[in-house]
């Protein structure tokens, strides 16, 4: 028993240090947004600043349109959240509980697409963009990501899995019209995987890098991971003021992240069920 | 009558939804192949086709080439990398589900998966970087020698594979640790009597047990590891603004014939090169299931 013990103890410390040893590269971020340039190069590196300093911060802010940046990623951000989880609640709804053989096809060719990955048709949907005047607008961003067959499979299971058919014979009987068995009865019961769907979404627009990357050319325009990354390769940016640009972008998702973690960890790991 | 109001409401309700991915999904997908059987330099009305000669011309691009071979050596690199590391890190999270800490193993395995890419990337430069980061800092107090990590090109693509890995051990940790909450515990109990060790039920019960799992997660991370762009940018580009000059990869050699070059049908070929690799892997992950099935 006691050996048990010993080996469980070394268990966790060693996964304790392999957590820590993860997180190191964006702790050590964070502390350097606030180092002066010369803590920046001590060794061994310090965690926390000696001597905190906010100048990184400011001299970012005054020379990048950093706000606006974050402003654009989440504009887009959220609207993409909100078209993915309308389209994908009301058609996973129909492709569960509708059983006819034209839908089923329908249904077949939104999974059929998920296979193809975005980056090898984002170059003709950018011309599409393009036609539509949309370049360097969110609404432009938005064609990319008003979608995701993922998520119309997974509000589909869930429907099969949690809403009975009776339920909705049941409404039907009782003389609820279709929009307001979906929008009363359903929707209400879809709370939870909604929820995960809609954090899932999110980060996928929020980190978004390609798709932002061609579409958003002008420095107005750009998105909060398309900003940063051209504004490392410029000649004159030092590290302190890219750490600390890079914090105020970290350290809000990771904060949301660990708040919405159980949406977060449910909708994932569900990708792992496709199968 | 009934049926019929149904299926009208049907209908209705998913017609925008099929009219949006017929748009932003099928045409393009649709264009992407038609494109690759033509020539087109994105301001000319005539975009003649030159049947297969896109296809042939890329595969004797030098270019085109290294960039096939980074991606490769990236996405298995990666996976190599991270599979093994997660189904272990899975099994040990697992075992200690009781533990006080169980919540914090997994989280700070998981968020490199969820933060922004790019600002990650950024922390990872900085370790790499051969003046200013802590890696080279540290082989230097061992009395090693320092190394140009960014500016190898073997090491810089070894940088890039580190990044990707530390990013995607997350999601492959948690696809694992469904995994083994699904495996049926009285297995594991008929072992432990038998006397096995946690190692040898790990390796004889586990493994095998997780394969459809495995395959999964693999392929999965193989194929975003083909996908593989923003990182390379982020780590690979210097401080002239030639990002990715020194890891050239798939994406970034698409994106640079159609936008700095102008040769839009030869990077829709690229395209669907990339297209075929994700559906030759899938195919095979499929192909695997079944033989494992069928025995």
């Amino acid at each position: 028993m006691n050996r048990r013990r010993r080996t469980d103890l070394l268990i966790d410390l060693g996964l304790g240090i392999f957590g820590l040893l993860m997180l190191t590269p964006l702790i050590m971020l964070v502390a350097n947004a606030f180092k002066t340039p010369e803590e920046m190069l001590s060794w061994p590196p310090t965690l926390i600043p000696r001597d905190p300093t906010l100048d990184n911060l400011t001299s970012v802010l005054n020379e990048t349109p950093l706000l606006s940046w974050i402003g654009n990623s989440l504009a887009f951000a959220l609207l993409s959240t909100l078209a993915i989880v309308a389209t994908s609640g009301i058609a996973g709804y129909i492709v569960a509980k509708f059983p006819f053989r034209t839908i089923n096809i329908v249904f077949a060719l939104f999974l059929a697409t998920a296979i193809v990955p975005f980056e090898v048709y984002m170059i003709p949907l950018y011309f599409q963009v393009k036609q539509l005047g949309l370049l360097n607008t969110v609404p432009g961003l938005l064609v990319g990501y008003l979608v995701m067959s993922f998520g119309i499979f997974l509000i589909r299971q869930n429907v099969l899995a949690s809403i009975p058919d009776e339920l909705i014979e049941a409404a039907r009987i009782d003389g609820g019209g279709e929009m307001w068995i979906f929008w009363h009865i359903v929707l209400p019961l879809l709370r939870g995987p909604l929820a995960a769907l809609a954090v899932l979404a999110f980060f996928q627009a929020w980190t978004a890098f390609a798709w932002p990357m061609i579409v958003a050319t002008k420095r107005s325009a750009y998105t909060i991971e398309v900003g940063l990354a051209l504004f490392q390769t410029g000649y004159t940016v030092d590290l302190g003021r890219l750490s600390a640009a890079s914090a105020c972008v970290l350290v809000p998702s990771v904060l949301a992240f660990v708040l919405l973690r159980r949406n977060f960890v449910q909708g994932v790991a569900a990708t792992g069920m496709k199968e | 009558m009934l049926r019929r109001r149904r299926w009208r409401f049907a209908v209705m309700a998913l017609l925008p939804t099929f009219a949006i991915f017929a748009w932003v999904r099928l045409y393009p997908i649709v264009q992407t192949l038609n494109l690759s059987l033509h020539d087109w330099n994105l301001l000319s009305k005539n975009k003649p086709f030159v049947g297969l000669s896109n296809f042939i011309e890329l595969f004797g691009d030098r270019l085109f080439l290294t960039a096939l071979g980074n991606t490769a050596i990236i996405a298995f690199g990666v996976m190599l990398l991270t599979i093994p590391s997660a189904m272990v890190l899975a099994g040990l999270i697992h075992y200690r589900t009781r533990s006080r800490f169980a919540g914090f193993y997994e989280t700070s395995v998981f968020i490199p998966h969820v933060v922004s890419l790019v600002p990650a990337a950024m922390a990872w430069k900085w370790i790499f970087d051969a003046k200013l980061g802590p890696l080279n800092a540290l082989i230097t107090r061992l009395g090693g020698e320092p190394q140009s990590w960014l500016f190898d090109p073997y090491l810089s693509v070894l940088c890039v594979i580190i990044l990707c890995s530390w990013q995607a051990l997350g999601y492959a940790v948690l696809i694992f640790l469904v995994g083994f909450r699904n495996l049926p515990t009285s297995v594991y109990e008929a072992a432990r009597l038998d006397g096995a060790s946690g190692i040898q039920s790990f390796r004889f019960l586990s493994v095998p047990l997780l394969k459809p799992i495995t395959l999964y997660v693999s392929v999965v991370t193989l194929i975003s590891g083909f996908n593989v762009y923003a990182q390379a940018f982020v780590l690979a580009s210097d401080a002239q603004g030639a990002p990715g000059r020194l890891v050239r990869v798939l994406v970034l050699d698409m994106l640079e014939n159609s936008f700095r070059n102008y040769r839009v049908g030869y990077a829709a070929a690229e395209a669907v090169i990339l297209l075929v690799i994700v559906l030759v892997l899938t195919g095979a992950q499929f192909a695997l299931l079944r033989e494992r099935n069928g025995r």
